[in-house]
Parts: structure tokens; C-alpha cells; sequence
């Protein structure tokens, strides 16, 4: 069996470590030793272990570090724990933030010090009321301790964390919109550059890391960078904590290598498809990546291979769509929700993505119209990269762009026929 | 789309309490500017109140020195934020991807069926208001929901009447 370093302590159905429990289990101990290092070199650890950034976007995290100027008098940097989990498909990060708090807070405060800052936010979806709750006791467990706080661990290291619990919007787990929403005005992204890392939180120096990612940063101080390569199966390091939903056997999610093979997580880890099911295709990272057709399932789970299918890892979330199941209406639900959650503010994806989920309704209810597959097709390129601020409207061309592809027959069918073949 | 329903009365609110511009003040002192509070401050009025009416929004963007039609720019972009009564309690019903695909459609059926409301609706009891909300995080328990702030995962037909039952007993808020 392979280690598992991020659900190591988390038992389904039970309580967290307290931070008794958790830090009898080496707990705090990548922290420790942290603070005994310079900031920088605790960013050069974390560049060398390969980690990348698990909450879809895939950047390197050190990178991502390295890019926070050296501290200036008088300006407030901040890391922020990306914990609004929205990614429809996507549960991992619940799994660690009620499973073992006080393994992310140990990763905010590593995090926090490699970059400098002297305050820490958890950016939690309101909905995740069991979250909220367990990370308010762990944070005031820390406090207690004198691992929060002035002088950490005898360091000199000052970190105040708090909890923000948001009140809806997918868009606000995009960095910027986040950013936006923390000081209280309408989620919606910014322009980049500048990026977080220069101009973040009220205009300062902010870093803004997804709770898986800050996980694994206690192991990889504590265990070392080439214990953290080593985890991976192929290009890529670490860990990473697959899940599968749909008409599998038994959904769920497992932490394994990262590089794992796809059909070893359908077949072995979710047991399959449920009697009378066949897998179709799937969304290999959420809603926002692109359909794998069952000719590509042998592919291995990492960042290099699933791009090269013609997709993205995004946040290693299987949806499996199953025979029973109408591409066309799961496209039509897809984006329904990303034209409900744009944030209105760039025409091409507030004007762009109902467009596209009228017509899907129309092919879906039998109401399509020649020309309809050709105009969805205009849409994936007026909708892609670059035209708009943020990656909301892209995310959505993803599934999109790759289910007119592989979903073409049965599209051109709807037509076809005035009627979905699905619906009884 | 409304989550209000024209026969729901609108009682004529009272001011804040003085408890809770006095929490909302010491929000807005933690902060670089007073409205970084803003939201949490809408949610604690949310707590107290169950909707965010005209006159308490108007108190509140007082209290963090923002324009009220600033701070109702904020409030009307947050779904979890209501500047409409709702019932005593909130149905979020999940309506992405992996819910869909493990027929949320009969869930929503079946709460038609039961409480004779579309997405958006409230009783005519003011027991439930039904609201759509994107994915829940619980997909390996789909279809999903939650009443208040409980959780419900693998919702049949039996466990939607488990739960609205258990809703109607205790109010969860």
C-alpha cells in the first residue's frame, strides 16, 4: 500500500484530531522545523518538491511563492486558503478540512511564513457549516498553544488567522474574485497583471493556495522534498486525491500517486460501473475540463498526460457519464450553471453563455434548429481564452468544445429526430 | 429569480439591536476599511432576522460608512444572502453535474409534489422556501440538499419526507 500522507489521521464518521492527537502524530513538526529555516528557504523546499497547485490551474507552488516581493514596511501580506470549494463534482477539500483541520492550518502557517505575511485567511463556503465549525475550534486550539499568534514556537513569527465564511458564488474561487469578495464589494475578477502576489488583499502582497495544496506543504518540510517526488507515479509529485460520482459502484475518494491511471480509478477504487451502467466518458477535473471519451481512459491521472488527451487534471474529480444519461442535457446542465454563476461583468461570457444554454435547451427539447451545432461551435472560440477576464467563460467552452466532438452523432440525432431519445 | 411570494407579509422591521451594531462595529475595526465587514455583517442581520429588509441594510451600510445602494450591489450578488422573506426554512437543492446525473429531476418532482413549489417558491405556511444552489460538495452522496444548515446525502423519496418532517418538528434556522 502506498502512503498517504494528506488522510493519514482522517477516519470517516469519526472526529478530527484535536491538536493533542494531532501533533502526537508528528503534527506541527514540518512547522517547527519552518521556523528554524529563512523564508526563502522554505520557498526553495517547496519549488524542489514539484508540488503544483491542486485546486485546478495546476501552477507550481513555489513558483507561484517566489513571485511575493521581500517584505516592505507598512504593507500587510496574506495568505489566503482557497476553501470555497465549488467546482461542481468536486468534494476532496471537505474530506480535509473536516477530516483533519489542523493539518491545513499547519500548511497556512508554513505557507504564511515562506512568503512573509503577517496574516492568514480561510476562505470557506458557507455551506460547509461541519468545516466552519471544525476549523473554528482547531485555529482556537492553535491560538491556545502559542502556534497562532505572536511569537510562534519561540520564533519571533507573528501570524493572525481568521475565518471568512463566504456567502456564495462559484466565481468567488477565482483568486482575484476571492480577493474581491473579502473586501466586501461584488465577486468579480480583476485584470491581470498585476497579479495577487504584487497587488492582492486591499493592494498588498497576497498568495492565494487551494486547501489540498496547503496540505501537503507540513509533509514535504517535515519529510523532504525528494520523499515528495518520489510519491508521484510519473512527471508529477505527491499524492493527489482522486474522487469519482456518477453511476460508479462505490463514489468516493482516495488518495493515491499522483499519475495513477484513470481506469484503475473507475475499475479498482470506484468498483466499476453499477449493473446495467457503462461509463461513456468522462470530466477528468470538474465541470470546467474537457469530456475523455472511453477510448482514453487508460491514460495515467497527472497534469502533463490528461493535457495531452486534450483536457486538464483540474481537481482530479471523475464525473462519469453513463450510457443512460443524455450528453446533450448534461451539457445543458453544465451550462446552465456556468451562465447562472458569471459574474456579468465581461460581455462575451454574461451575454455569451445563456446564449449557448438556449440552444442546448432548444436541441434538448426537440426545438433545435439547423445551424444550431454551428453557432455553439462560433461559441467555443468567442467564448475562449483571452477574451475575458477571468478563466470562467474557457472553463465552460471546455466541456463544451470536446462534447460537440465526441457527442456529434447524437447532437446531429436531436435534430434529427425533434426529440431526445433519453426522455421516456 | 424571486424568492419572495407576494401573500408572504412583510412585518415592519425593527431596528437593529443595539447588541448587533455593536458586533457589526467591532467587525468593521478588525478591517483595513470598515466594509471588508460587509458581508459578515449581512449575515449576522440574515441570523437574526432571516432576510435582509430595506431598513436594516440601510443601518448597516450606515454603520460601515457605504452607500446603500453600494451595499445592496453586494448583497443582491450573494445567493446565500436573501433581501427577500423567506419560509422558516431553506431547501437548497443541488443542481450540478454529478446530482443531475443521479436524478435530482424526481427529487425536485417529488418536492413539488409535497409542498406545491417551483424553485424560488415559499409554502403558503411559510414552512419552506425552495431554492436551486450549485454543487454541495457531496457528490459521492448524490443527489443532495440541505434543509437549514443540515446536510442530506443519497435523497430518495423516503429520506426527503425524514427530513422534511424533521424540519417541520424542530425549526432549523
Amino acid at each position: 500500500m502506498s502512503e498517504r500522507p494528506l488522510t493519514r489521521n482522517i477516519r470517516p464518521g469519526s472526529l478530527p484530531p484535536d491538536l493533542a492527537a494531532y501533533r502526537a502524530g508528528g503534527g506541527y513538526e514540518g512547522a517547527r522545523r519552518a521556523l528554524q529555516l529563512s523564508p526563502k528557504e522554505v520557498v526553495e523546499l517547496v519549488t524542489q518538491s514539484g508540488l503544483r497547485g491542486r485546486g485546478g490551474a495546476g501552477f507550481g507552488t513555489g513558483q507561484k511563492w517566489s513571485f511575493v516581493p521581500r517584505p516592505v514596511a507598512g504593507r500587510r501580506t496574506t495568505l489566503v486558503a482557497n476553501a470555497d470549494e465549488m467546482e461542481p463534482g468536486t468534494f476532496k477539500d471537505r474530506l480535509l478540512i473536516e477530516g483533519d483541520p489542523h493539518q491545513l492550518i499547519e500548511g497556512m502557517l508554513i505557507s504564511a511564513y515562506a512568503i512573509g505575511a503577517a496574516e492568514a485567511v480561510i476562505f470557506i463556503r458557507g455551506e460547509y457549516r461541519l468545516g466552519i465549525e471544525r476549523l473554528h475550534r482547531a485555529i482556537g486550539e492553535a491560538e491556545a498553544a502559542g502556534l497562532l499568534g505572536k511569537d510562534i514556537l519561540g520564533s519571533g513569527y507573528d501570524l493572525a488567522m481568521h475565518l471568512h465564511a463566504s456567502a456564495g458564488r462559484y466565481i468567488c474561487g477565482e483568486e482575484t474574485a476571492l480577493l474581491t469578495a473579502l473586501e466586501g464589494r461584488r465577486a468579480t475578477p480583476r485584470s491581470k497583471p498585476p497579479f495577487p502576489q504584487i497587488a492582492g488583499l486591499w493592494g498588498a502582497p497576497s498568495v492565494v493556495n487551494n486547501v489540498e495544496t496547503l496540505c501537503n506543504i507540513p509533509h514535504i518540510l517535515s519529510r523532504g522534498p525528494d520523499w515528495f517526488r518520489a510519491l508521484g507515479i510519473g512527471a508529477d509529485s505527491g499524492t493527489k486525491i482522486y474522487g469519482a460520482s456518477g453511476r460508479v459502484k462505490r463514489p468516493g475518494l482516495w488518495e493515491l500517486p499522483i499519475g495513477t491511471p484513470l481506469d484503475e480509478l473507475l475499475e479498482e477504487h470506484a468498483g466499476g460501473m453499477q449493473d446495467g451502467y457503462e461509463a461513456v466518458a468522462v470530466l477528468p477535473g470538474g465541470a470546467s475540463t474537457a469530456f475523455l471519451g472511453a477510448h482514453q481512459f487508460a491514460i495515467p491521472m497527472d497534469y502533463p498526460s490528461v493535457e495531452k488527451a486534450g483536457s486538464r487534471l483540474g481537481t482530479g474529480a471523475l464525473i462519469v457519464l453513463d450510457q443512460t444519461s443524455c450528453p446533450v442535457g448534461m451539457l445543458r446542465n453544465l451550462e446552465h450553471f456556468f451562465a447562472q454563476e458569471s459574474c456579468g461583468w465581461c460581455t462575451p461570457c454574461r451575454d455569451g453563455l445563456p446564449w449557448v444554454e438556449r440552444i442546448l435547451e432548444a436541441i434538448e427539447d426537440g426545438e433545435g434548429e439547423d445551424g444550431d451545432i454551428e453557432q455553439l461551435e462560433r461559441h467555443v472560440g468567442l467564448l475562449g481564452p483571452g477574451r475575458t477576464y477571468c478563466a470562467h467563460a474557457p472553463g465552460a467552452m471546455a466541456p463544451l468544445a470536446s462534447g460537440l466532438k465526441l457527442f456529434r452523432a447524437e447532437f446531429e440525432k436531436h435534430l434529427r429526430d425533434r426529440r431526445c431519445g433519453f426522455r421516456a | 429569480m424571486s424568492t419572495a411570494e407576494t401573500h408572504l407579509p412583510v412585518a415592519a422591521a425593527s431596528p437593529l439591536t443595539e447588541v448587533l451594531r455593536a458586533r457589526i462595529e467591532a467587525l468593521a475595526g478588525h478591517q483595513a476599511h470598515p466594509r471588508g465587514a460587509c458581508i459578515e455583517a449581512l449575515q449576522l442581520v440574515q441570523a437574526e432576522h432571516g432576510w435582509i429588509s430595506d431598513e436594516h441594510l440601510r443601518e448597516v451600510a450606515v454603520l460601515l460608512r457605504m452607500s446603500p445602494a453600494d451595499l445592496d450591489g453586494v448583497a443582491t450578488f450573494f445567493n446565500l444572502l436573501f433581501r427577500r422573506p423567506v419560509g422558516r426554512n431553506v431547501i437548497l437543492l443541488c443542481d450540478s453535474v454529478s446530482c443531475w446525473l443521479m436524478g435530482r429531476e424526481r427529487l425536485q418532482a417529488a418536492l413539488r409534489a409535497r409542498l406545491g413549489i417551483e424553485p424560488g417558491q415559499t409554502t403558503p405556511d411559510q414552512a419552506f422556501t425552495l431554492l436551486p444552489t450549485v454543487c454541495l460538495g457531496h457528490c459521492d452522496h448524490a443527489p443532495a440538499m440541505m434543509i437549514g444548515e443540515r446536510l442530506y446525502g443519497d435523497v430518495d423519496e423516503t429520506r426527503l419526507d425524514q427530513a422534511l418532517a424533521e424540519s417541520r418538528a424542530e425549526r432549523v434556522s
